[in-house]
């Protein structure tokens, strides 16, 4: 028999029962929750006069509809206020934790997971939103669920689940002058589609994947679903340790040593077989930027947008209804657009790194006059240690303002919406038509991409600025 | 909450030749204030039906009184994206009960599956056929048979079969559902909580 992946050996010991030519039960060490897709959940719960099963196991914060002004002030947006209260009466009738508005743990569920400790190597983790695939990079097997599967773990602490089959990516190599951990998945969903990952997991592997903090390798984990892969995951190393040892909710003293030990099994046996298997060279990629309408459609800053001769037929009719939406020609060069909106934030690129890729680039210089930008801590933990090292200081006297933690103008659902046909560069996620407010147009890229646009005002490779 | 039984299902269909259809698509982000599972139908697809002023957008098929049906048949890779259940609560609020596709996202095929909305997979050609065919004839029905697995055009003597799991084909053909199946199961999963401390 073949040996095991570090996929296989966290998911294989959460298996409860094998349902014969069906999925798997399988259990959840720990279910994060937010306002957005819990509601029904607990309301099925009611429905049925259970309560949370393991309401320990469930952590609860609000971030995908919260204001990022005025955080202290009563939410404005009636249905908005009324889903966040919502969550806070569910939490309170089940005995759930709940890091609420002005709660010092309170951010997005994806960031405050990890900062807190609470993401661990070999934890099974769900969440009501697809970007739960981001704890992964702990060497943990996260995936996004529905709402009725929400409700399974909240009531029973396990969902049913067929096993994904797993797939292996790998970079070797060194990456480029400007080159981040955002340009690396970008380049890899363009590479694979964004139904190349459907029905894998996906480990990532190699060099340069090695080379990056636990920041890094949360972004490219936090967009394994963008390939259409339930999870994407990197086996723990002294990095990992480095970065979880003394935070909030991990084991401390003796016990963090023991658990190390424990957390030194999660690799790969050596003859360990995956149902698929990919190489890239680092060296081959450069700071990659979307010019689509889905995120495999990107390319390098100083590349074009394909022509439509280089199409398979089939895809001729979205490509123009994407070309149309984006107000973009096919085979034109991307570098040089000019830009209206700067977006800084979300699960994929809200955290301290992130923040202080930016300030350090634009220290010193200023905002191109047409930019709007919004800088949006992931979490108010961010925004604390942002704070601290005095980032706000040096964004203001570039010309930029720090908001309040939330998922902000990633999905638009508050205020922070990018207003119909402008042109917005973002460290976010999906470059979906009006994803990002009805009728804005997206364009994915790195933090530091988005310094270099910030200030230039147009696409601009950040390579030869830095 | 159960859901309803599917086991035949005769209709004419809506087609939708797109490829790469997202969640954010299906329901926009900023429907999802609710704290219900009904209503979400009069939103679907609200940035391709309506234009800003809330007027119908004439060219989508949806406001295109030709089609019409409880099939949607839709391009590849079908639902992907966020994992928002409202996607699939709002297809079937609209009153469709299957979409049919050459691809569908992993999330999407598995809130479709614990709504009683059935995911059918066919593959790109007998997709292009269906395409070709609904057009030519808004009024072709299509008949989708869960017990016999198959996918077919009565009148045109064209069919493909399609796969399912064989648990989430009881649970589709009984109206079962996943929640009814754990909490049956309880002892079970107390067990496993003490065997690995």
């Amino acid at each position: 028999m073949a040996g095991k992946t570090l996929f296989d050996k966290v998911w294989d010991a959460h298996v409860v029962q094998e349902i014969p030519k069906g999925p798997g039960v399988v259990y959840i060490d720990k279910h994060l929750i937010h306002e957005v897709t819990s509601p029904q959940a607990f309301a099925g719960l009611d429905a049925r006069g259970l309560k949370v099963f393991r309401p320990r196991n469930t952590v609860a914060t609000v971030d995908h509809n919260v204001p990022t002004v005025n955080q202290e002030l009563s939410i404005k947006d009636e249905l908005s206020r009324f889903q966040v209260n919502k969550l806070s009466e569910n939490c309170r009738n089940h005995g759930v934790d709940l890091y609420g508005l002005n709660h010092p743990y309170q951010g997005i569920v994806h960031v405050i997971g990890p900062e807190l400790g609470i993401t661990q190597p070999g934890m099974t983790i769900v969440c009501g939103d697809s970007h739960t695939s981001t704890h992964g990079a702990f060497g943990s097997v996260a995936f996004g669920i529905g709402t009725s599967e929400v409700e399974m773990v909240l009531a029973t602490q396990c969902i049913l689940q067929p096993k994904p089959k797993k797939m292996r990516i790998n970079i070797e190599g060194k990456l480029h002058k400007g080159v981040r951990a955002k340009d690396i998945i970008l380049y890899i969903i363009s590479r694979i589609s964004t139904s190349g990952g459907t029905g894998y997991f996906i480990e990532y592997a190699g060099s340069a994947i090695r080379s990056l903090s636990m920041e890094g390798r949360m972004t490219i984990c936090n967009m394994s679903i963008e390939s259409g892969a339930r999870g994407g995951l990197i086996a723990p190393d002294e990095v990992t340790y480095d970065y979880l040892r003394g935070r909030e909710f991990a084991p401390s003293g003796t016990d963090f040593d023991k658990a190390v030990e424990q957390w030194e099994a999660l690799k790969n046996d050596p003859d360990a077989v995956f149902d698929k298997e990919l190489h890239f060279a680092a060296e081959d990629i450069r700071p990659m930027i979307t010019y689509g309408t889905n995120p495999g459609m990107g390319t390098m800053i100083r590349g074009s947008i394909p022509g439509e001769e280089e199409l398979e037929i089939e895809s001729i009719n979205s490509f123009r209804k994407s070309m149309q939406y984006m107000d973009f020609r096919p085979g034109a060069k991307i570098e040089g657009t000019p830009v209206d909106y700067v977006f800084v934030g979300s699960c994929t690129n809200g955290r301290i790194e992130d923040l202080r890729e930016f300030a350090n680039f634009v220290k010193g210089k200023k905002r191109a006059s047409n930019i709007t930008a919004w800088i949006v801590p992931g979490s108010k933990q961010v925004e604390k240690q942002a704070l601290e090292e005095g980032l706000d200081k040096v964004l203001e006297a570039a010309g930029f303002e720090l908001r309040q933690p939330g998922c902000s103008a990633c999905l638009a659902m508050n205020d922070d919406k990018i207003p119909e046909g402008k042109l917005a560069v973002s460290t976010s996620n999906r470059n979906f038509e009006g994803r990002q407010g009805p009728g804005s147009r997206t364009m994915l890229v790195s933090p530091l991409t988005a310094a270099a646009v910030a200030v230039t005002g147009k696409v601009t490779d950040p390579s030869e600025m830095i | 909450m159960a859901i309803e039984k599917f086991q035949k299902l005769l209709s004419t269909a809506v087609p939708l030749p797109i490829e790469n259809v997202d969640t954010d698509q299906i329901i926009p982000a900023r429907f999802l204030k609710a704290t219900t599972r009904e209503g979400f139908g009069e939103n679907l697809f609200r940035d391709w039906k309506f234009d800003k002023a809330g007027n119908p957008r004439e060219d989508f098929v949806l406001n295109n009184d030709k089609y019409h049906g409880s099939i949607l048949v839709a391009g590849k890779n079908f639902g992907s994206g966020s994992s928002r259940e409202h996607a699939a609560w709002a297809i079937y609020d609209y009153g469709f009960r299957a979409v049919v596709s050459s691809f569908f996202a992993d999330i999407f095929k598995n809130n479709s599956l614990n709504n009683g909305l059935l995911p059918v997979q066919v593959t790109d050609s007998f997709l292009a056929g269906l395409f070709k065919e609904i057009e030519g004839d808004p009024n072709t029905r299509i008949e989708i048979n869960l017990i016999e697995q198959v996918i077919r055009i009565p009148a045109k003597d064209i069919s493909e079969k399609f796969d399912i799991n064989p648990y989430k084909k009881e649970c589709l053909l009984n109206g079962y559902t996943d929640i009814d199946y754990l909490i049956s199961i309880m002892d079970r999963i107390e067990e496993f909580e003490r065997n690995r401390t």
